[in-house]
Formats: structure tokens, sequence, C-alpha cells
């Protein structure tokens, strides 16, 4: 079940467009690079896998393991071992915004299972799919770090705690509609103190 | 010296050890052995496997040797309980996954993971879950690849990278998805790949076209020589009745140490393609079929009246050399010629060998390679300068721009380069310089002047001194020194072949050597003694067949100047005669004095010629030349490289069906990469 997961999938594609650093990235990766010692550049390949997942919707695609490859002067293989060992470097195209969904056994607790049910409802996909609009792709990952706020979700870059399924169903509404959501707890408690 | 030997205890018994050493090569030392599937010797320190857990006196938990570092005093235990237990534990996770399709796995009878299971595994499966299955990867022609049987020892891994020197292999996912594979599925590139094949514990990667053959208890096994470069690797030719099935390295540290070329170990099938089994006699232009006494006397009757000329060809034995050279001794001088490449020599056996042993490549800080390819050429050395390459040396180039597996500073395409004011530079700098003089300059050689000079030239920036001599000439060929030792070549030190008087000769003989269709031998008539019919048989006016280097015992002389034995196989294939039976009879009715009767006869009788050759294994010695010319004149020569594609070399491989698909899939097939770009 877990070969599915599109950041634990061993099979690579193309994306069948070149793929070329944008010139913010470029600066940056100078700037990571710099971060090493001299001979030791290709320290910086799990940064340089970020950025490029970053500039190419989300996904690591052959193309940008090559560049990667070819950035950091080592061989395309050891830049492919490092993408396909970390859950978090997708393999395949993904939807505009990846919805984790926490299944750890805190989150589980205070009931994730809704949590997944409410997103795959109100998203029409599966687990590890991505919806027919491309709008979303729900997958369920192990702890990410948050368990005093559970359940709790990330969807592309930003958290959401304290979850429930009437607050979960208006997250995924406001995505849909385009409208802006309130980051972090959805009860409105700071970070996570007392409830 | 006694600084670096510590005292270590081995199950109680005391032993010194160099304190470099791991826990595990410790216990080697004291005669205990120690399971293990990753370690290898001649790679880097994974300890992925787990087996070769021991007990360690005062350590609360069971440590894996392979990469425990040793300090004085330790007490190392490694057959107790504990250490048992823990072993069996392992075995039983490795066994986890692994398929029990031992009845019909290629590795079966001689695989590591079937023999440790003997000792540490268990009758019993405690699991009862599903086991995974992991799909087959591609690897190319050679490799086979059942995945699921992978126990992610990353000896292939580390192979490919380390001592291969492409890094096209690697270990994706991991925990249950791990896998190895190649970058996107392709062929491994590498001379080398086959030897992932020996190095596999168990029974995925194995061999393609050994595959289903024979068991391993069912093969005889032969001593034998690679002729296909020369490097001379020892080889193993395992065979059943009158078939070789495959062929596998045997362990020689000072040449080849584990490895083998994928030529010599692939191209077998090549051995009974295309076999003339039985002489042939050109009438009418074309080749028929005939017998051993019509040909031979048809050959008797010319030798009365034509003078002859002998060529020898890449893949002749010492013993047949000799009989030749005897043979032809009859005739007068200069009629024998084993340089049909035009190679260009000085007298001296120092300028047409490897004078550098071929273990001490790796120590050198500086190599430049001139108008030779050694990936192609002879892979083996090419893994040493890689080896010397990854200890931080330098390499330049000299004649073609080729590509290898390492970063060359390219100098340009002439002799002269030699002079490049970087590369002197570099010389002066340079503790040990290497310099390898390669056939595609040494063929194109005009001026002896110009030989003489590189002697100067090594001279100069101290690559000859004293104690060393650093300055080495490569030709691809497995019988080229052994045959220049015996004196089997002509008076010319400078193109030798396009030398030969034409008119002077009215038969030619050869031995193996394609040459004999050159159109200078037109009016001559025509003999070929070989065993595989290409150019060389069907221009010829009579055909002798004569057996395969596995088919007959004999000497070859390595690059190095090493003699070493190539063991008989199996009895020749059809009618083939050894040469030296051949030349026996034609001289025996010639009346011509040729005394051995026997192969041994003849054998010692060039022993007792050329007492040098005698000593199997051991480097000839010399001293270094000097015949040094005061001014360093280099002539303009263009670099021919004499092989372009290293699996169709020799008559043998371009035969072999297996080597025709490296052609197509490896070479022929532009990879994916390449089209990308």
């Amino acid at each position: 079940m877990s070969s599915n997961h599109p950041g634990l999938s061993n099979n690579f594609s193309r994306s069948g467009e070149k793929f070329s650093w944008s010139k913010d990235n470029l600066r940056s990766i100078k700037n990571i690079i710099s971060k090493y010692p001299k001979g030791r550049e290709q320290s910086a390949v799990m940064p340089l896998l970020y950025l490029a997942q970053e500039q190419n919707n989300n996904w690591i695609s052959i193309e940008c393991i090559e560049t990667i490859a070819e950035t950091l002067n080592m061989p395309k293989i050891r830049v492919t071992e490092v993408a396909s060992f970390y859950s978090m470097y997708n393999t395949r195209p993904v939807g505009e915004n990846l919805v984790q969904i926490c299944r750890t056994s805190p989150c589980w607790l205070r009931g994730s299972n809704k949590i997944t049910k409410t997103i795959c409802r109100e998203t029409k996909c599966e687990i590890n799919d991505t919806s027919d609009d491309n709008k979303f792709t729900v997958v369920e990952v192990e702890c990410l770090g948050a368990c005093s706020n559970g359940p709790m979700i990330q969807i592309n870059n930003d958290f959401f705690e304290d979850l429930d399924e009437e607050s979960t169903k208006k997250i995924i509404d406001n995505i849909k509609e385009g409208k802006p959501n309130v980051i972090g707890s959805q009860k409105g408690r700071r970070s996570s103190e007392n409830a | 010296m006694s600084d670096d030997l510590i005292n270590i205890k081995v199950n109680q018994k005391e032993i010194q050890v160099d304190k470099n050493l791991t826990v595990m090569q410790a216990c080697e030392i004291a005669g205990e052995e120690i399971p293990r599937f990753c370690y290898h010797d001649k790679l880097s320190i994974a300890g992925n496997c787990r087996m070769c857990l021991v007990e360690i006196e005062k350590a609360p938990k069971l440590v894996s040797s392979c990469t425990m570092p040793l300090m004085e005093g330790m007490s190392i235990i490694t057959n107790s309980e504990k250490v048992n237990a823990g072993r069996k534990g392992v075995m039983e996770f490795l066994l986890i996954n692994h398929p029990l399709d031992c009845p019909i796995c290629d590795q079966g009878g001689e695989c590591d993971l079937q023999d440790q299971a003997m000792y540490y595994g268990f009758d019993k499966s405690r699991y009862k879950e599903n086991k995974r299955a992991v799909d087959n990867k591609n690897m190319g022609p050679l490799v086979n690849t059942i995945m699921t049987r992978c126990i992610h020892c990353t000896r292939c891994v580390r192979f490919a990278t380390e001592v291969a020197g492409v890094p096209e292999l690697g270990m994706l996912g991991r925990g249950e998805n791990a896998e190895i594979t190649t970058y996107l599925e392709q062929s491994i590139t590498s001379e080398l790949s086959g030897n992932v094949i020996d190095l596999c514990p168990v029974g995925a990667l194995t061999s393609k076209p050994y595959q289903f053959k024979a068991r391993p208890w069912e093969l005889k096994r032969t001593d034998s020589i690679d002729i296909f470069d020369s490097v001379g690797s020892n080889i193993r030719v395992d065979s059943r009745a009158e078939e070789i099935l495959r062929v596998t390295p045997r362990t020689n540290e000072y040449i080849n140490e584990e490895w083998i070329s994928d030529k010599v170990r692939f191209n077998y099938d090549g051995y009974y393609q295309q076999r003339i089994d039985t002489p042939y006699i050109k009438e009418n232009q074309k080749l028929s079929i005939s017998n051993w006494e019509v040909s031979l006397n048809i050959l008797k009757d010319k030798l009365k009246t034509l003078k002859p000329l002998a060529l020898i060809g890449e893949h002749v034995d010492l013993e047949t050399g000799y009989a030749i050279k005897k043979f032809m001794s009859n005739y007068g001088k200069d009629n024998v010629e084993c340089r049909t490449d035009n190679h260009a020599i000085l007298e001296s056996l120092d300028s047409y060998r490897f004078n550098t042993p071929l273990n001490d490549i790796e120590n050198s800080d500086l190599i430049i390679l001139v108008g030779t390819n050694p990936k192609i050429e002879t892979p083996i050395i090419n893994h040493k300068i890689f080896k010397a390459y990854n200890n931080d040396a330098k390499v330049f180039n000299i004649g073609g721009n080729i590509s290898l597996n390492y970063k060359t500073e390219y100098l340009g395409e002439s002799l002269s380069d030699l002079n490049n004011e970087n590369l002197i530079k570099a010389l002066k700098k340079s503790t040990n310089p290497l310099i390898i003089i390669g056939s595609a300059f040494l063929n194109k050689i005009k001026n002896i002047k110009t030989l003489k000079s590189i002697f100067s030239y090594a001279d100069k920036y101290k690559v000859i001194t004293k104690e060393k001599n650093n300055l080495n000439f490569l030709n691809p060929y497995a019988s080229r020194v052994g045959q220049l030792i015996i004196g089997n070549t002509t008076n010319n030190l400078c193109e030798p072949f396009s030398n030969l008087k034409k008119d002077n000769f009215e038969l030619v003989l050869s031995f193996g050597s394609e040459h004999i269709a050159n159109d200078q031998f037109n009016n001559c008539f025509k003999v070929y003694f070989g065993h595989h019919g290409d150019d060389g048989a069907m221009g010829s006016d009579i055909v002798l067949p004569t057996p395969l280097y596995t088919e007959k015992n004999g000497t070859f002389v390595n690059i190095e100047g090493r003699p070493q034995e190539a063991k008989k196989c199996h009895n020749p294939i059809g009618s083939a005669k050894e040469e030296w039976s051949i030349l026996k009879k034609l001289s025996d009715e010639l009346s011509f004095d040729f005394i051995p009767n026997t192969f041994d006869q003849l054998r010692s009788e060039l022993f007792d010629k050329h007492p040098i050759l005698s000593d199997y294994h051991e480097i000839i010695a010399v001293e270094n030349s000097t015949s040094i010319t005061p001014d360093i004149e280099f002539e303009d020569c263009k670099a021919e490289y004499p092989l372009s594609n290293f699996y169709m070399s020799d008559v043998i491989s371009k035969n072999s069906i297996t080597m025709a698909k490296c052609v197509e899939e490896i070479i022929s097939t532009p990879s994916l990469l390449e089209k990308s770009a």
C-alpha cells in the first residue's frame, strides 16, 4: 500500500519538459553550496532536491534529478537514491494541494480517522490519489510532530491543527473557492498552549 | 614496527596483530571463520548485513566485526551461545523475504546464503505474512537479475562505484521498499560488469548466458589464462564433457586480483561458432572440404620449392611460437613476424613490455597515457589506473581524445605534446610518475630515434631511475611479449610488417593472423593455421584446423613479462591438430631437423633455450635499458588506436552471440541519458 505514496515510490518518470533552475534558485543554490567545505558540494543534494520540487510543481522528475546531478557534479544514481529514500520528495506528479494526514497514534486517538474520511469525501479522492481536477492529492503520513495539537494535517507547507470534521471541511472548501485559510490551530489556541 | 602491533585475544587465544585491522580480519588471522555477506576484501566496508556478529568482552551487545576497529587487550569471542543466537536471529531476518527457490536458482550449490543457512538457519519459518516480491531489473545483456532474492548487501553497488568506476548502480527506497537497480534500468557500461555476478552472495545477480546451464558440482575446473588482452588475467574454465559452460576469475593478487573482463567471461559461446574443424583447400576460388593427408601433401610440395614467411597471430602460445621458429630456421633468417601491426620496438625486453609491476600502478601520482585506451584494450590495467586516480593521481592523455571513466587532462594528438608545459611542470613535481605508451603510437613510429627519445625523456624526468622503471609499453595482444622474447620477429625495429620484402616470399604461413588477407600477399600461396573462419581463412589457399587455447596446453607471457600456463580443458573440435605436431610431420617428410616428439619435450627444449621463461608466475628481471640518445626528438605521427570496440576485438569474440548482444545493447543503443541531452 505504501508503495503508492508519491514519496515512497522507487519509480521515477519524465515530465517531458526541460528543467532548468530559476534565477532565484540559482542564487539560493550558490548560497547553499557555500555552506559546505570545498569538495563536499554533494552534501547540498537535499536542499537542492527541495528547491527543485518547489520549482517543479511539487514533484521530482527525472529531468530534476539530472539537473541536480549536473549542478553538484555527482552521479545521477546517487541523487536518485536520496530522492527515493525520503518520503517528502514526491516521485510522481501531485495535485496543487498535497494534503498529508497524520495517522500516528496521538492523532489517531484524537480521531484522525474521521478527518481522513472527511477529506476523502470532500476532495473526492482516495488515499494516495489525485482528484480529477488536479486540485488535491491526499496521503496518509506518519507523525508530523504536532502531537499535542492533534488531529492535524499538512497542506503543502502549512499545518492545520486541532481539527474536527467541520473545520476540516471548511479548510477544503476554502481551498476550492480560493479563499484564505487560518493556519495552525482551528480552535484559536496559540501554538500548543493549554486548551 | 612493534608500535603497530597490539595484543588481543580471540577465543582466549592470545595473538599479536596490526592495530589497523578490524576485528573480523584479526579473527581470520587467528583462524576463526566469520560468516559474512556484505563484507568483501576489495570493497569499502558497509556493515549492513549484520551476519558477522561477535561478542567482545565488556561490550554490552554483540558487535559487527567487520566494522569494529581493534583495541589493545580486546578479548573477542566468536563461538559462544550468545554469538550463535545473534547470528541465527540475523539469518532469520535475512530469510524472511528470501524466496525458497533454491532448486531453480543458478546460485544453488555455490551460494553464501545457502551455505550459511546450513549453519545458522532454522528449518521452519515463523513468518506468517506475505513475502515481498521485487520486480527484476534490466542490467544489460550479461547480468541476469532476480531481485526478489536480493539481501541488500550492496556489494554490487560498491563494486560499480569503487572498482569498475561507473557509478550506475544504486539502492533506491528504504526499508521493505529497498531495491537495487541501475540508473533508469540501463545496461551497466563497464567492461568489468560481469564481476558483480561473483560478488553477489545470493542468486540475485547471475550470469545471463549461463542461466540454467549447469550445477557447480557437475563442472570440471581447468586453470587457464585470459588471452583476449595482454594482462594475462588468471581464469578458471568450467566445462562439462566437451563444452565450456562458463569462465570465472581465479584470484591472483599480482595481476587481476579477483576480477576479469567481460570479454573473457562471456565470449566462450564464440569458441564453438564458425569453427574450422577440418582441412580446406581452395579449388576454383572456393574453399572445399579436404583431409589432412591431401592438404599436407600439397603444403609439403609447396614448401619444397617456395620461400616461406610465417605470420604469428595474437593468440599464439610460446610452445607453438618456438616450434614455428625452429621450423622456419630451415629457410634462413628473418622469415617469422609476430608484429603484424607494425609495432616498433628496441631489442631489449623493457622496450615492449609493461615495466611497472601491475600492482604498483596504484602508487603512482602522475600517469601519462600516450596513444592508449586502457578501458578498451586492457580493462584490468584501467582499473589499476582508476585506483591511482582515486589516490589523487593526475592523469594526462595524449593521442585521441578518448573517454575514460575518470578525468584526464587532454594535451594534444601528437607525440611531441609530451613537451607540453603543464605536463613538464607536473612531472617535475611528481614523485612517482608513470608513462604508458600504447599501440596507437607504437604502430606508427617510423624512426627508431623517436623510440630512443622516449627513453631519454623518461630518463630526464625520473620516470626511469636506478630503482624503478615506470616507462611502460602497452599492446593489447596476449601473444606479443612472449613471441618477442623468443625472437619471432624480423630485424626491422620500426614498421616491421610494411618493410617485409614481399618479393622474397612466395608462401605465407599464417598462425591465426588475419593479416594474411592483406593485399601485399596477393601473389603468394597462402596457408592459414587457425580455429575460426574469418577473413584470414577465407582468403587462403589451404586452411588447417588447429585447437583453441582451451584445447591444448600452452604458455603465455603477460604484458609485464610474467610467464603463465593455460591448461587444456577438453579435446580439440573436429580433426584439429596442434600446430607443433603439424610442423613436426612436415619436418619429418622434408627431412628437417625437428627433434621434439611430444609436447613435453618441446616445452623442455623451449625452457632450455630460454630459461627465463621457465619460472612461472615470476616477472622476468631485466636491467634497465641504456639506449639513450642525448637529444629528445619526437617525430610527427598520428594516433591510430588498434581497437575501437571492446566486445569485438578478435575472431573469437566476433563470433560470440553474447558479445554481439553487448555491442547492440551497450554500445549501439544510445542511452536514455544521451537521448534527453
